[in-house]
């Protein structure tokens, strides 16, 4: 287990340097970063002195060293845009991007995972048809399509609910939330409902698929064959044996819905990092570019680290080390 | 004795687009109290399928289509799912083919068998355990205070096997239905396991429904025999005469190489020809294109278990005259 845990976290900063090295190399070589930072009168030699104070004449392995030194510590410099530490910006941003992550993963999660049990157990029901129908939809339109027609139903034609912005936050140190207020909650539900239906109708299938193989085994036959309730065989047998991918799918799946929530962010004018991200592609804020990418890298490797954690914890056959496993005939 | 088991006239059919199948086509037997009785025949004759219906888990679309199933005198076909969920396990215990996948991967064989006792007893969680853990010594699992915390993997072929035994006599049921319960196991131990199953049920008086495709097993551990070919039974009778005196001419082909006891196992030994599809089953006797002895009648009409030595065939050759078909 302690071996296991050890092998993965090296494995993760392999990935995070991997990645911070990609943010140096477009730190450094796409456009010349003095460039940016002093204005066009400067002189010659000025542009030396800053360059050698800057450390950009040092060679390549130590600059990328201090580059890594200082994203370990959430420096990445100056926003060019924003004129201030990227890492202030992105702490301002983060909490509206996570809360809509989270709660778009959740919805997904508790809606996806009852509809796929249902629609596995109640294959040839009415409902399960539509559920699956409806689910083709949400799997083939595009987000940013699903998120326009959402603000033309509700936000335009019923005026039931705001298209853009967060609502009224209300702050705890420097992480904002919208979950406290009716406006914030209200502006937040479009938003994560857009986030979430791709994700929800891809957990019902797979959940959906999953309940069907594991139906079919061996030990759900016998455990009925036993005289179990179906109340147990299906909750507690069957259910617990979808488990182990379906939390693969999930996690990779929260990776993902927090680096694709720039569309989504971009549709609705949410506040948080995709849009920042957005943004800093269109000004050329290479540092924030950078940043974002370290972020992003970062939120799926720790994803990853969980998702591999909690399979030790659902099947018994990773957790008991082989040493273990005596065979007596 | 008033039987434990009665089958009577059981037919089982799939739905198909082209009209129903007849998998199990009009069968009928009797398992007396304590009685073994073994089922043997090809692979597709049917066996697992009259398993599945006694214990009322056929999978749709296959569906019992007529006769009736008595267990101790009540008609147990037509009950309610609840009702007949009451009775598996409790009262008609099941082992299936592949004892190395029966057990769920993911809970200890402690939790199992506690599970099953609870579903089936009013014994608090304590007591539950108690009982799983003498199951577990009385299925010859050695160390079983440490064993009932761990996990099926951690347990051998022949070992899971002994648990999943230990869970079908968890509520200790008048009747184990064993389809094939050691196929999957490695030769060597098979025969400690029929010799535990054998065991147990004689201690407490289990009724045994034994399918299996090893005449020695039969010969050993049954008291009758019944040979199925393509969905019926062609020959049931007392075990010794069905195995020595064989009526029904697929029983004497199948009797061809009986195995010395305790040595080698045969497969049984193949009959020229095949058995037919359930699409293409001959009018008249199923067995009639690969009969030695068949002549017009055969071919036409179907022929009902009739008294034939000590056992009951369903052979024309058996009607009035008193012919041995010895090969
Ligand atoms: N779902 C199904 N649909 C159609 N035929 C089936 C189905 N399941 C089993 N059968 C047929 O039923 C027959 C009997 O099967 P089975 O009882 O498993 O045989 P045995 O256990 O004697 O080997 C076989 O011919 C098989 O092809
Ligand atoms: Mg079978």
């Amino acid at each position: 287990m302690i071996a296991f845990v050890i092998r993965r976290l090296v494995q993760s900063v392999f990935v995070m340097l991997a990645v911070a090295f990609v943010a140096f190399a477009l730190f450094n070589y796409v456009g010349d970063p003095i460039n940016n930072i002093v204005g066009q009168d400067t002189s010659l030699e000025d542009r030396e002195r800053l360059r050698q104070e800057l450390g950009l004449n040092d060679p390549f392995p130590v600059q990328f060293a201090r580059f890594v030194g200082n994203a370990v510590r959430g420096e990445f410099g100056m926003s060019y845009q924003h004129a201030r530490p990227v890492s202030h910006v992105i702490l301002e941003r983060l909490p509206a991007t996570l809360e809509l992550s989270f709660v778009a993963a959740a919805l997904a999660l508790l809606i996806g995972v009852p509809m796929g049990i249902y629609t596995g157990l109640h294959r040839h029901s009415a409902l399960s048809q539509v559920f699956l129908t409806v689910s083709l939809i949400g799997v083939s339109l595009p987000t940013f399509l699903i998120g326009i027609l959402l603000i033309l139903i509700f936000a335009v034609l019923l005026g039931w609910l705001p298209s853009f912005g967060r609502g009224t936050t209300i702050a705890f140190g420097w992480w904002t939330t919208g979950l406290l207020t009716k406006e914030g909650i209200r502006a937040l539900i479009l938003p994560a409902v857009t986030l979430c239906l791709f994700q929800m109708t891809l957990i019902m299938r797979l959940v959906r698929a999953e309940m069907l193989e594991v139906l079919r085994t061996d030990y759900i036959k016998f455990a009925r064959a036993r005289g179990l309730p179906d109340r147990i065989v299906n909750f507690g047998h069957a259910l617990k044996n979808t488990l182990v991918p379906v939390i693969t799918i999930t996690g990779l799946q929260l990776g993902s819905v927090i680096a694709f929530a720039v569309v989504t962010e971009t549709v609705f004018s949410w506040p948080g990092v995709g849009l920042m991200f957005i943004q800093a592609v269109t000004a050329v804020d290479i540092p924030v570019m950078a940043a974002y990418l370290v972020l992003v890298a970062f939120f799926f490797v720790v994803i990853n680290l969980v998702v591999d954690l909690l399979y030790y914890i659902v099947d018994p056959r990773l957790r008991i080390e082989r040493a273990g496993a005596a065979h007596v005939g | 004795m008033t039987p434990l088991l009665e089958v009577s006239r059981l037919r089982v059919e799939f739905a198909t687009r082209r009209g129903p199948l007849v998998a199990v086509d009009d069968i009928s037997f009797t398992i007396a109290p304590g009685e073994v009785l073994g089922v043997v025949g090809e692979s597709g004759a049917g066996k697992s399928l009259t398993g599945a219906a006694i214990i009322g888990l056929l999978e749709p679309p296959g569906r019992i289509a007529g006769g009736e199933i008595r267990l101790a005198g009540r008609r147990i076909d037509n009950l309610p799912p609840e009702e007949m969920r009451r009775i598996r396990g409790r009262e008609i215990g099941a082992i299936f083919q592949d004892p190395l996948t029966s057990l769920n991967p993911l809970y200890t064989v402690g939790r199992q068998l506690v599970e099953t006792i609870r579903v089936h007893s009013s014994l608090g969680g304590r007591e539950a355990r108690e009982h799983a853990l003498q199951l577990l010594k009385e299925v010859g699992i050695p160390a079983a205070e440490q064993r009932i915390d761990q996990y099926p993997h951690q347990f051998s072929g022949g070992m899971r096997q002994r648990v999943v035994i230990a869970l079908a006599l968890a509520a200790n049921p008048r009747l184990i239905i064993a389809d094939e319960p050691t196929t999957a196991l490695d030769v060597s131990i098979q025969a400690q396991i029929i010799a535990l199953l054998k065991r147990l049920c004689r201690e407490h008086g289990t009724s045994v429904m034994l399918v299996t495709h090893d005449m020695g097993v039969i010969a050993e551990t049954a008291d009758r025999v019944a040979v199925m070919y393509a969905g019926r039974i062609v020959e049931i009778g007392p075990v010794w005469e069905v195995v020595h005196a064989p009526q029904h001419p697929y029983t004497v082909g199948l009797m061809g190489s009986i195995p010395i006891l305790g040595e080698t196992r045969e497969r049984l030994v193949q009959i020229e020809g095949a058995m037919p599809r359930l699409t293409a089953i001959p009018p008249g006797c199923p067995f009639n294109p690969r009969c030695p002895h068949v002549f017009d009648r055969c071919r036409s009409e179907r022929p009902e278990l009739v008294p034939a030595g000590a056992s009951r065939a369903a052979c024309w050759l058996h009607l009035g005259a008193e012919r041995p078909v010895h090969a």
